[in-house]
């Protein structure tokens, strides 16, 4: 594997792979020596053209622990956003000697655009494109929901994940769905009529518009962002509406399960899709999944960059 | 260039019908047909044994960019690339830079396309005046012009207002005009980049769903009904758009349709490339509306194939697909196509071929030194193909200014040996030849 665009990249052996070594490398983190020399010498771009700070730390923590040289690329200010294209972006970072693009983008392709090219010949890492794929997240939920709650290391056999709000413009759902049913977990979207894609009918997945009726068999709740703006567009009448059906609020968390277990990929706005008793209470991992990240984003850079998972070989 | 002849024997020729003859052209016409002819002095005589002679193509949905957008097409490249695809008549449409919308730049396109000499350019004029669906343009005008239109449209965009729709509609009645519609409800659209199905929702491009298309039609041709006019819908894409063009036709609607090759051959599982290449409007769709399509395309229900040929520069599909442009290249490629998918296939024979692609597309714009009968006494226009051999598309090969072919790569079958405009040569063995080349004479 050269590239992570898509959880379709990955095998369900390789996936395991990478939980397996990101756990490792959690345990070596906690240890006195937190940085591993594996990938000195090597130059990673973190190539930021959409807003987002913590993937970009996430990953910027990963490599730095592995001893590689980060670049910081980012919108905001530099010369994507003076309109250069993608094209001259990826040249001008081949031409400085990337091994590696972490790219998130607006544009839902911009990461396999970036691989299938010419214009550079580094690994490709997607960090978010668009209403695509985050396939970086979806590993780090997998390897949060394995330590709450697997059976065995090996898969997600039987578990049943709720994953709830915006899936027509979420990249967290999609990266999700795939990986958590290719893991064996049961995963079964919740939201309006109007945020479920025309087409999800032919997700490995189950659909539901009742949010109470699905979460008393959940094993773990996952709430997506609202982003506001989508009011206007007209997929829900008013904040209050959508929290009353698709917000996880004190009454409903509730109807969990005993071990049932709360995650949101961040940033949450809190009163919209999770109130803080959701967010804050003992059933919450989500400031736990943030550390969970930057294990699951190392053992992404191992795999890719030093062409193994056995880290035995590379200490 | 004076010792080329301007009288032509043509040997061997398959007819649509499947008769075998020789044509004989003189200055310009067919002068006469049939087994067995033989060469008068100082003719040219070509064997054409085993190759199919059809009346000259025509092209009723072709972008030129001239004027405006010089660096993706000209009305001379561009009429390199139809000479070199068979093509004898070519319509530009209005969304150049000035807009098409004024009797002045119809007549300068139309000026531009005799000065190059590879084929008729008749300028399609704009409905509304920028293209912006409000104010009708100077149809009248445009119609008395030198430029002759009789077509009309904004494509690219709709015309979503139904009562400027209507307007036009009733407006070209009175000479005989057709308002080629672009039908996309713009609401339904906003931001969309492919067919909006299992695969977009999988790829996470914005959908563009059958009903934006549908609707309109549908609208379209109860208003069409309604004042009684002419109305040409544009590059149908959808099984459902096929559905109510047959119903409207059974009620007696007046009503024409075009498909263009791409949406007879790809579908949209090409999006999963994330290439732009694969970006067009409409938007690529699914198996079943290929299917669909030709279908439609074999029963008449559809009946014209036209390119929506679409130059665009590099830079333009050298990015992210939401980024790029709508579009792809048709002209060279559209005879091998409609061979491949529509002849090969049994659905058609060459006789419908000639139709949709001649025939009633002259018919339609009321081009009538076009679509003429392959017999004596009709101008001299045709287009000659090898329908059993076999080529590679290469972008770095076309005849247009643009690479942005969609089938690079791909293998076609079908190969055009020779295009005959007003008697003359523009592509022959495999060298394209203006008219005007011959004046010297």
């Amino acid at each position: 594997m050269k590239h992570l665009l898509s959880i379709n990249d990955l095998t369900k052996f390789e996936a395991i792979e990478i939980l397996n070594t990101a756990q490792e490398l959690a345990r070596i983190s906690d240890g006195p020596m937190k940085k591993l020399p594996t990938l000195r010498g090597r130059t990673i771009v973190n190539l930021f053209a959409e807003d987002s700070t913590r993937t970009r730390i996430s990953f910027e923590a990963a490599a730095k622990r592995l001893s590689a040289d980060v670049i910081n690329f980012s919108a905001k200010g530099s010369s994507i956003s003076k309109g250069e294209s993608l094209k001259d972006t990826a040249q001008t970072l081949q031409a400085m000697g990337a091994d590696a693009v972490i790219i998130r983008h607006s544009a839902s392709g911009a990461a396999q655009r970036l691989a299938d090219s010419r214009w550079m010949s580094g690994a490709v890492i997607n960090a978010g494109d668009g209403t695509h794929e985050h396939p970086s997240q979806a590993l780090l939920d997998a390897f949060t929901i394995r330590k709450h709650l697997a059976k065995s290391d090996e898969d997600l056999n039987g578990l049943r994940i709720v994953i709830v709000g915006d899936v027509l413009h979420s990249r967290v759902a999609r990266s999700n769905v795939l990986l958590l049913s290719k893991l064996g977990a049961h995963v079964t979207l919740v939201a309006p009529p109007t945020l479920l894609p025309v087409g999800v009918e032919s997700w490995p997945c189950q659909t539901s518009y009742d949010l109470d009726s699905v979460l008393k068999s959940a094993d773990a709740v996952m709430m997506l962002r609202l982003q506001m703006e989508r009011m206007s567009e007209l997929f829900f009448p008013s904040a209050r509406e959508y929290s009353r059906y698709f917000g996880l609020n004190g009454d409903r968390l509730r109807l969990l399960k005993k071990d049932a277990i709360v995650m949101h990929p961040g940033p949450m706005n809190r009163g919209l899709e999770i109130t803080a008793d959701a967010a804050d209470g003992a059933r919450s991992v989500i400031v736990e999944q943030v550390a969970n990240g930057v294990s699951v984003r190392m053992a992404i850079l191992y795999m890719l960059l030093a062409g193994s998972t056995k880290i035995g070989n590379l200490l | 260039m004076s010792s080329r002849s301007s009288n032509f024997l043509l040997k061997s020729l398959t007819l649509p019908n499947g008769d075998i003859s020789d044509i004989e052209i003189s200055d310009g016409v067919i002068t006469a047909t049939g087994k067995s002819l033989t060469s008068k002095d100082q003719s040219t005589e070509l064997d054409f044994a085993g190759r199919i002679v059809l009346p000259g193509l025509v092209d009723l949905h072709t972008h030129l960019r001239e004027p405006g957008k010089e660096d993706a097409e000209t009305v001379l490249s561009g009429s390199r690339a139809a000479a070199k695809g068979g093509f004898v008549a070519i319509s530009a449409m209005a969304n150049t830079s000035p807009v098409a919308d004024t009797a002045g730049v119809v007549e300068q396109v139309f000026a531009l396309g005799q000065s190059a000499g590879f084929v008729d350019v008749f300028p399609i004029g704009a409905v509304t005046q920028g293209l912006v669906g409000e104010t009708l343009s100077e149809i009248g005008a445009m119609a008395d012009s030198r430029a002759r239109v009789r077509i009309f449209s904004d494509d690219g965009n709709c015309v979503h207002d139904p009562l400027v729709m209507r307007r036009a509609l009733e407006y070209v009645k009175q000479f005989d005009g057709v308002i080629a519609q672009h039908a996309q409800d713009p609401r339904l659209t906003i931001g969309s980049q492919m067919n909006e199905g299992e695969i977009s929702s999988k790829l996470g491009l914005k959908g563009w769903p059958a009903v934006a298309e549908e609707a309109i039609i549908a609208r379209d041709v109860l208003l069409a009904d309604h004042v009684k006019s002419r109305l040409h819908i544009c590059h149908l894409t959808t099984a459902g758009g096929v559905e109510i063009i047959r119903w409207a036709k059974a009620r007696g609607i007046n009503v024409t349709a075009e498909v263009t090759p791409h949406h007879l051959l790809l579908s949209d599982e090409y999006a999963q490339s994330y290439d732009p290449i694969f970006k067009v409007n409409p938007p690529l769709r699914t198996q079943r509306d290929i299917e669909a399509l030709r279908e439609g395309l074999a029963d008449g229900t559809i009946d014209i194939v036209a390119t929506d040929h679409a130059p665009h520069p590099a830079e333009a599909k050298e990015c992210e697909w939401q980024e790029a442009a709508f579009g792809m290249l048709g002209l060279e490629t559209a005879l091998a196509i409609v061979n491949q998918t529509m002849v090969q296939t049994g659905l058609m024979n060459w006789e419908a071929v000639a139709e949709r692609m001649s025939i009633a597309p002259a018919r339609i714009g009321k081009y009538s030194q076009h679509g003429l009968p392959i017999e004596v006494g009709s101008v001299a226009n045709l287009t000659i193909i090898d329908p059993l051999a076999k080529y590679r598309v290469d972008r770095d090969l076309v005849s247009s200014r643009s690479r942005n072919t969609p089938f690079h790569a791909m293998e076609l079958q079908g190969v055009i040996q020779a295009t005959f405009f007003r008697g003359l040569p523009t592509l022959l063995n495999g060298e394209l030849i203006s008219i005007n080349s011959y004046d010297d004479n």
